[in-house]
């Protein structure tokens, strides 16, 4: 006798609130990314202010000097001391008049430890200065409480 | 004649299996590099070196002299402005200032305003001076913030 066999239907959910869901969350992602962070250094831990705000622009021709805890100042991956970053200054210098620029329209953003020595910043705004640089930003953690 | 469409009412099925694979690839890649960083700020700070012209100083441009100490570990344990002890309370120097400068209403700016030196020993830790940087430079009422002193130097380092 013949038997007639059904096989089984696959119970198949349906997948599309779950995919719009997890689309939904890549977006969120991706928005929430920042990539900006290049600019920040592991061995920084920046001190509190309560008063600063984000900036509405970025600084124009920065030149971005970290100061670890022990005092050693690191600038585009290179690491100094307060006296040799003259040499590392004079690299930067020679970029911005490559591009016509005088040490005048440069902003030095100090983004320094904050259990750094004060005299180490001090010291590094003075060969700065020594290099006709002006404009200083001292970049610190925005404090919301 | 009969026309056999055994095939026309059925769905087509495309296989979602390699697309979700990519899918769930992605959000593991953007859910481990987030990286959730706080907003950062600056205190501008405009120093051109000094001139070593000794021509007369109209006493009025004479910037405030903050002098902060420190003991051997860093910390800090003297605030002094122009010359009056203030302990190590950051209030009472912002009071201090209040008192010289005045404020500007919120949302003002004070250009133009009296210049703040720091005077700092030379092993205190960054972190007072930034404090001492913020309460000379303003303070918040509510969601405003009334602007005391804006132009900030530093004094020779001491070593």
């Amino acid at each position: 006798m013949r038997v007639n066999t059904t096989k089984p239907a696959m119970a198949e959910g349906d997948m599309t609130p779950m995919i719009d869901m997890v689309f939904q969350l890549i977006a969120f992602f991706m928005v929430l990314i920042n990539f900006s962070e290049s600019e920040a250094n592991d061995r920084v831990v920046l001190p509190n202010s309560e008063l600063v705000k984000p900036p509405e622009a970025p600084l124009e021709f920065p030149i971005v000097l970290h100061v670890a805890q022990d005092g050693e100042i690191i600038l585009g991956g290179d690491n100094y001391t307060a006296e040799t970053l003259k040499v590392g200054l004079n690299r930067e210098l020679a970029v911005l008049a490559a591009e016509k620029k005088t040490p005048g329209d440069a902003n030095v953003i100090i983004r320094a430890h904050k259990d750094a020595a004060a005299g180490v910043i001090q010291e590094v705004i003075r060969v700065a200065q020594e290099r006709q640089l002006v404009s200083f930003a001292l970049r610190v953690k925005e404090d919301r409480q | 004649m009969k026309i056999r469409n055994r095939g026309a009412g059925e769905k087509q099925e495309v296989n979602m299996t390699a697309m979700i694979d990519i899918v769930f690839l992605l959000l593991v890649f953007f859910m481990v590099t987030l990286k959730i960083v706080d907003q950062e700020g600056d205190f501008s700070v405009r120093m051109p070196l000094a001139s070593n012209s000794s021509g007369a100083v109209d006493d009025t441009e004479l910037p405030l002299k903050l002098r902060l100490k420190a003991d051997e570990n860093g910390r800090l344990t003297s605030i002094a402005m122009n010359e009056v002890q203030l302990g190590t309370d950051f209030d009472a120097l912002r009071d201090t200032v209040i008192g010289l400068v005045g404020g500007a209403k919120p949302g003002e700016t004070s250009e133009g305003g009296p210049e703040v030196e720091i005077d700092t020993d030379f092993n205190l830790r960054y972190e007072s001076v930034i404090k001492a940087i913020t309460a000379v430079s303003g303070y918040k009422v509510g969601d405003q913030t009334v602007k005391l002193i804006e132009k900030i130097k530093f004094a020779k380092p001491r070593k």
